[in-house]
């Protein structure tokens, strides 16, 4: 899987570069207008994670440039603006998902798992961990091949580790994922714990090959066993 | 006191004395004419007499005044020659009246041929003072009661053209709001209004630019800064994935990051403040508040149990409101969070939904000042975690719509939104 980061902010390509490939993606980056435009030109990408400020221009006008190359799809905007119109002319210009600067790199990982998901080759959005099964369509989970019901934040919370798998996620960007935006001002992300712990005896009571470790006060990881 | 109440209190004050020292002087200058006037005739009448007596000798003998306004009596040389003319007041029975009234009597001698000597009286009736200083008094009271009236009169209504550009600027002034209106000053012909139109202009101008950029100095430095604390925050994300990392590094890794965390919160408080205040959620919406309310009581379920609060909603009525939907979400959550944050372990919050309002209650000991309750940055000392601009995004998104925001303590504390009358 190959990914293009286009932006401007070098330590931020960095960071994004190492997130992605410690998922074994193939990252390449632009950090200009023109080098952009010279790259997805040039070549195909299965995600272009791209940034709205640029020096040169801008890049929304990148992804009008990528519509006129039917190659509009699979790109997530990230932008410092948590602006609106921005979010609604980027999707409607094509780009699949808009990420609002600052974000938690786990986020980034759901969120560029998620569309290289939909893309992938058999249609079929579903993750198979040793004898646990997620279907992201229909939002079900079934370990040995039956399926057992969590209630919509045990889903999300399995989801985001299942995206995230072997990495430490924070309890911060968990409770962001799963509870919503305006959790992050809810300045200690205790409160997680109950629904981390019911998820973790309905997957123990179903022999999942998976667990949630706590690592330290920081946040959890999915482990495999 | 107004304007032209006081300036009539000092006219009146200063007219008193003006008509009170003009009128002392007027009375004497006015005596003193009289006096001579009466003086003068007393000594025509006397050369008259004399002249008389000349030729008629019988009224030598006229010891009385009687009907006339002179009388003559014989006198010896030696007292004539020490006699000269006086003029005197003094008081003489007048049949009319049936009173002694003021006379003005003229004593002198006269001689017929250097052997005879007599003493003549001539009288002439006086002005009665006591008369004249009374009519004197009522006519200057009403001239004062008149002038008075008229000086008000001609005040108001002069003072009421012309100060009305004043009255006009002041009603501006009262209403003017340096996020909303432009001034304009009110038209004027009066020199000393233009220099305060002119100066209050330039005022409000230079407030007005001060406040925009410091608005925008707000604004781009929330902007500048989310980067930075991106790469912060990702770095140390980074960096805790590392598994070489003791546990002793890791805490101090989480420190670091909450903190961040934290400040991320207060820039995206203070970004989303000032995009309120510059009116960048423009499109409105017909929302249902009350299944926001709603819901947001079923999504902040997990943090009030894990703090051990009981969290009910109520709704007594459906609640639609006008509002851009996004500033409806950050109101309700707002204003319900800030509740739960701020009610201690084992309390309760309760949220009901009316018809034209929503009443959030939470447990709490002690009022909180309902003046400082939705500025910025008030804060319990004892919750050291919030940005302390939760409520403060409420009130700004009540004052872009006008809703009005009630804080009371009745063994709880007590939040009202009210959309409406």
């Amino acid at each position: 899987m190959k990914i293009l980061v286009i932006e401007d902010e070098l330590s931020m390509q960095e960071i994004i570069k190492e997130t992605l490939e410690k998922e074994s993606y193939i990252i390449e980056s632009a950090t200009t207008f023109d080098s952009a435009i010279d790259k997805i030109v040039s070549y195909d990408y299965d995600c272009i994670l791209l940034d709205i400020m640029l020096p040169g221009g801008s890049g929304l006008d990148i992804l009008s440039e990528l519509k006129k190359l039917d190659k509009a799809s699979n790109v997530i905007i990230i932008s410092a603006k948590n602006s609106i119109e921005d979010k609604v002319m980027g999707l409607n210009l094509g780009a699949d998902d808009y990420l609002i600067k600052p974000f938690h790199i786990a986020e980034l990982t759901a969120r560029v798992k998620s569309i290289l998901r939909r893309k992938s080759l058999n249609g079929k959005n579903e993750v198979e961990i040793k004898n646990v099964k997620i279907n992201f369509d229909d939002r079900t989970v079934a370990i040995n091949n039956e399926e057992v019901i969590f209630n919509r934040k045990e889903y999300d919370i399995l989801a985001y580790f299942i995206s995230n798998k072997d990495r430490l996620v924070n309890k911060a960007a968990l409770a962001e994922h799963v509870w919503g935006d305006y959790m992050d001002q809810a300045n200690d992300f205790e409160f997680i714990y109950s629904q981390i712990k019911n998820l973790r005896k309905k997957l123990k009571d179903h022999n999942a090959d998976i667990e949630i470790q706590a690592v330290y006060g920081i946040g959890y990881k999915l482990h495999v066993l | 006191m107004r304007l032209h109440n006081y300036t009539l209190l000092y006219i009146s004050i200063a007219l008193f004395f003006i008509i009170g020292v003009w009128a002392s002087i007027f009375y004497i200058q006015m005596l003193d004419e009289i006096y001579d006037s009466i003086d003068d005739t007393l000594g025509n009448n006397k050369a008259l007499i004399i002249k008389k007596s000349k030729t008629d000798t019988t009224i030598l003998y006229k010891s009385d005044f009687e009907e006339s306004n002179y009388s003559i009596k014989k006198i010896d040389a030696a007292s004539a020659k020490k006699m000269k003319d006086v003029y005197v007041d003094t008081l003489m029975y007048m049949a009319n009246e049936d009173d002694m009234e003021i006379v003005r009597l003229l004593k002198t001698v006269f001689t017929i041929n250097h052997v005879d000597y007599y003493e003549l009286n001539v009288i002439s009736s006086m002005v009665e003072e006591d008369d004249l200083m009374e009519d004197l008094f009522y006519s200057l009271f009403w001239l004062y009661g008149i002038l008075l009236v008229s000086i008000f009169t001609v005040n108001t209504l002069v003072l009421r053209k012309v100060w009305k550009p004043f009255y006009s600027l002041i009603q501006q002034l009262e209403h003017f709001n340096i996020t909303k209106s432009a001034f304009v000053a009110p038209q004027t012909k009066v020199h000393e209004f233009k220099l305060l139109n002119k100066s209050i202009e330039s005022l409000l101008k230079k407030n007005s630019e001060l406040y925009i950029s410091q608005k925008q100095f707000i604004e781009n430095a929330s902007h500048e800064l989310q980067t930075p604390l991106a790469i912060s925050i990702n770095k140390l994300e980074l960096l805790s994935e590392k598994n070489d990392l003791t546990e002793a590094d890791m805490i101090l890794l989480t420190a670091a990051i909450e903190n961040l965390q934290r400040l991320t919160r207060l820039n995206k408080s203070l970004l989303l403040l000032s995009k309120i205040e510059n009116k960048q959620y423009a499109d409105e919406t017909t929302v249902a508040v009350s299944s926001i309310c709603k819901r947001l009581s079923e999504d902040f379920e997990d943090l009030a149990e894990f703090k051990n609060i009981q969290i009910s909603f109520e709704k007594q009525a459906d609640l639609n409101i006008q509002i851009n939907a996004d500033l409806a979400e950050i109101l309700c959550s707002n204003i319900i969070k800030n509740a739960i944050v701020h009610t201690d372990n084992g309390g309760f919050v309760t949220i009901s939904v009316k018809q034209h309002s929503i009443l959030i209650e939470n447990s709490g000991d002690k009022a909180l000042d309902s003046e400082k309750v939705f500025q910025r940055f008030y804060k319990n000392a004892t919750k050291k975690n919030n940005t302390g601009l939760g409520l403060a995004i409420v009130k700004s998104i009540a004052d872009k719509y006008g809703f009005e925001l009630r804080y009371s303590f009745m063994d709880k504390h007590r939040i009202e939104i009210i959309f409406s009358k």
